[in-house]
């Protein structure tokens, strides 16, 4: 009977279907697993106050959000140093977030739900969102301009509010100020001094160049006095106003409202207003520079960096690859050396990608970087221009990783081109490169895209080698912007991948990172996903222009 | 028509070759094979080929699956140079010019004979763009001398009152007599003088080759047409002249007429009555 069933070919059956329901399930799990943590870290939780008495000690209140319970047997709870009262099964605790780095030195703590004496939820919490030292939790007890009390008690709120709107607005213009205008200043400073100290590497430095050198750059700064008056103003009005709040172990600590980034009070916040927090907190995470060692604010810089290298990336490889496909497929005669090329090549990509990093940093920025500023740019030396890990180099390395495929994928393309197209081309007087250009390519294109699809599955995805050929942890100056020549390949940029890597386990707030790592990990799962949508598009639609090759 | 009036079209083919003595008309040679050998590596395909074709004739190769006269035919347009073991002696003229003469342009030679292949070939392009091709390839781009050669065009291969309202649909959407017919209007948009179709009609149902039949009929107006088929029928309702190979050889050319009532070799006898082949 059990012999028949196994001749039947039903558990092969059942076999084959396990395995794809666990790659299934697996997918599915990581998925779930990065949106459930990582969508839910922007939505404003509860803040709980709690009165919380260990044993033997002094009462006290603790403030802030639950993050995580655990619940442990009595028997591990003893055998780690708990004491356990007899009819205690288990030991159940709370990861507190209570804020408040600059008071209490952490972040989080975990408390034991049997020494909680009572628990609310005030509706006059607030959370302070801030730019330094993490969130503080407590209470607002009065807004101060000067120096001087303007608002107390229910009125304090109002007050704060509009005062916060206020700052923010000037934050908004010093920022622009800073970043737009003195960085379009000091870019053309740099400039000007690369400029005369070439013309003085040359020899060539006379007067009327000097006069002239000399003259944009007292306009330069000119203009650069004007912004830096400008500055000065927003400055001091920024550092007018401040709030004093209650902690919860009851001091009072007065906070510079230029240090405040959102204020809100969560337990008195309707479904609404929550929906509304959690959407400006997602854009703000999408759309500004990291704060606080890269814990806090959004990661736009990292979004920007990854899609730019995996353009640049493309824009390197495509044709690289496809000439060289080319080559080996339509000119090289076909025989041993073509072989073997074709082993190597598969080969290569098999190389774990840390060598191509090690091999992007002594070939390309060390020997080829290092040649060019010799001959190019003598006179910003001694500081590197192009002998630097930066954007170029990144993109090349991932270039030079991802080639295999893209060589690989259009040859196979140039192969399934039947020859009587080729010859119908031919026949007609074209000769082998208008054959080429005209028929065999525009027919191969699906193809090429596969291999640029893999590509840059491959390359958005990559982290070891970007660390040693361009990618920082903090870079803010995107390597595109209004100054000449606008894409700056020599600048060093951030990247998701290692964004991960650097919020994840070398900041010095992991705990409080950790949903920013599942935030960013599923940000460039999307990333990377929308790229290759892209691409999929492109090709289907080459493929159902050329879709001879089916037939 | 249908399918039984072709039928005994391709039966009765003494009736065919009645108006299709050409010996009285005057000729011209168009091209010329002298001494022909054509090596695949070691193995020899062709055995000294001494032929001429008139202008402005149809010239059909026929015999045997492998006889050579398919090679033959690509040896015309200089197609075998895209094999990499071919190797060729001898000479062939057209028009007097010694084709494999060193000073050749191979794409020039390809505009002067146009090819049409066994199986209909048109690129994945409009059908406009695959009658256009030859000329973009000249540098031809006005899109009045464009528009005006590939109406004639199709028109010279019967196809404008089906094609004209679809000029810009996928060449790909036709059928496969629709796509033979375009691709002898390629041939002919870049006005060849020789047109070598090969096997033109296998790869067709009845009533598309008769299509394809007629189409010859009006183009040898214009052009010398060198036709290869493995059909006795279609050579015979088709051709003025007829070449029979066998084994790489030439064992006989004639006019169709001559050949097919009276060959001159034994081996060309047995084989039109069908005793081997």
């Amino acid at each position: 009977m059990i012999r028949l069933w196994f001749k039947s070919g039903t558990p092969w059956i059942w076999l084959n279907a396990a395995a794809v329901s666990l790659s299934l399930i697996m997918v599915v799990g990581v998925l779930g697993l990065v949106i459930g943590r990582g969508v839910g870290h922007f939505w404003p939780h509860q803040v709980n106050q709690f009165s919380y008495q260990e044993p033997d000690k002094q009462p006290q209140i603790i403030i802030g959000e639950k993050v995580e319970t655990s619940i442990t047997p009595a028997a591990m709870a003893k055998s780690t140093g708990y004491v356990m009262a007899d009819n205690e099964d288990t030991l159940v605790q709370y990861l507190i977030k209570t804020g408040n780095r600059d008071v209490t030195g952490t972040d989080f703590r975990w408390i034991q739900e049997r020494n909680i004496k009572a628990h609310s939820e005030p509706s006059d919490l607030i959370v302070i969102e801030r730019r330094e030292w993490g969130n503080f939790y407590g209470q607002l007890l009065e807004v101060k301009e000067n120096g001087v009390t303007i608002a107390t008690g229910e009125q304090a709120w109002q007050v704060l509010q509009s005062k916060i709107a206020d700052t923010l607005t000037i934050f908004k213009e010093i920022a622009h100020i800073e970043k737009k205008e003195v960085g379009t200043i000091n870019y053309g400073l740099e400039r000007l001094r690369l400029k005369q100290r070439k013309l003085e590497l040359k020899n060539t430095l006379d007067d009327v160049a000097k006069q002239e050198i000399d003259a944009e750059k007292a306009a330069f700064e000119a203009e650069y006095k004007q912004y830096q008056v400008q500055l000065t103003g927003l400055y001091q009005k920024l550092r007018t106003n401040s709030l004093v709040a209650k902690t919860e172990s009851g001091s009072e600590l007065v906070i510079p409202l230029s240090k405040v980034v959102r204020v809100f009070q969560p337990n008195t916040m309707s479904l609404l207003d929550k929906v509304l927090h959690y959407g400006n907190k997602v854009i703000e995470f999408l759309t500004d520079d990291p704060r606080e060692a890269n814990t806090e604010g959004g990661i736009f810089p990292a979004i920007f960096g990854t899609v730019m290298m995996v353009l640049m990336m493309s824009v390197i490889v495509t044709p690289f690859g496809v000439i060289a496909a080319v080559y080996l497929r339509e000119y090289a005669k076909q025989g041993f050396i073509t072989r073997l090329i074709r082993i190597a090549v598969n080969n290569l990509a098999g190389v774990p990608s840390v060598v191509y990093g090690v091999f992007g940093l002594g070939f390309f920025v060390y020997i080829l970087g290092g040649n060019i500023d010799q001959l190019f740019f003598p006179e910003s030396a001694p500081a590197p221009v192009f002998g630097t890990p930066g954007l170029l180099w990144a993109s090349i390395t991932l270039a030079l990783l991802t080639l295999p495929v893209v060589i690989v994928s259009t040859e196979e393309g140039l192969a399934r081109i039947p020859s009587s197209i080729r010859e119908g081309s031919l026949a007609l007087g074209a000769t082998k490169l208008e054959t080429l250009w005209l028929t065999v390519l525009p027919m191969a294109s699906p193809a090429m895209m596969t291999g640029l699809i893999l590509a840059v599955a491959r390359a958005a995805g990559e982290v070891a080698p970007l660390m040693l050929v361009g990618v920082v942890k903090l870079a803010p100056t995107l390597p595109l912007d209004g100054n000449f020549p606008f894409l700056h390949l020599d600048r060093k940029f951030m990247h998701l991948g290692f964004h991960i890597y650097d919020v994840g386990f070398q900041s010095p707030n992991v705990e409080a990172a950790r949903p920013l790592v599942y935030a960013t990990a599923l940000l460039l799962v999307l990333v990377i996903i929308g790229l290759n949508l892209a691409a999929i598009v492109i090709r289907n639609n080459l493929r159902e222009k050329y879709r001879a090759l089916e037939g | 028509m249908t399918a039984q009036q072709v039928k005994s079209h391709s039966i009765d083919m003494s009736s065919v070759l009645r108006d299709k003595d050409v010996s009285q008309q005057p000729t011209e040679t168009c091209i010329k094979v002298e001494n022909l050998n054509l090596f695949y590596g070691e193995k020899q395909a062709l055995h000294g080929i001494n032929m001429e074709m008139q202008k402005k004739k149809v010239t059909a190769y026929i015999g045997p699956s492998g006889c050579g006269k398919s090679t033959l035919l690509r040896c015309i347009n200089r197609m075998n140079d895209l094999v990499d073991s071919a190797r060729i002696e001898g000479k062939i003229l057209v028009d007097g010019d010694n084709i494999y003469d060193k000073s050749v342009n191979v794409a020039a030679l390809r505009r002067r004979v146009g090819m049409v292949f066994q199986k209909p070939n048109p690129f994945p392009k409009s059908i406009f763009e695959n009658v256009a091709y030859g000329l973009r390839i000249q540098g031809i781009n006005d899109k009045r001398v464009l528009e005006e050669t590939v109406e004639n065009a199709l028109r010279g291969a019967a196809l404008w009152d089906e094609m004209k309202d679809r000029l810009n649909d996928n060449a790909l959407g036709m059928s496969g007599g629709q796509q033979q017919r375009l691709v002898i209007a390629r041939a002919i948009a870049i006005e060849p003088e020789v047109l070598l179709l090969d096997e033109p009609a296998s790869a067709l149902d009845p009533i598309s080759t008769l299509k394809i039949e007629e189409l010859i009929n009006e183009l040898k107006e214009k052009y010398t047409i060198v036709i290869v088929t493995h059909n006795m029928q279609q050579a015979a309702r088709v051709s003025d002249y007829t070449a029979f190979m066998y084994m790489g050889e030439l064992i006989e050319i004639g006019t169709t007429s001559e050949l097919f009532t009276n060959p001159s070799k034994k081996q060309t006898e047995d084989y039109i009555t069908g005793r081997y082949g």
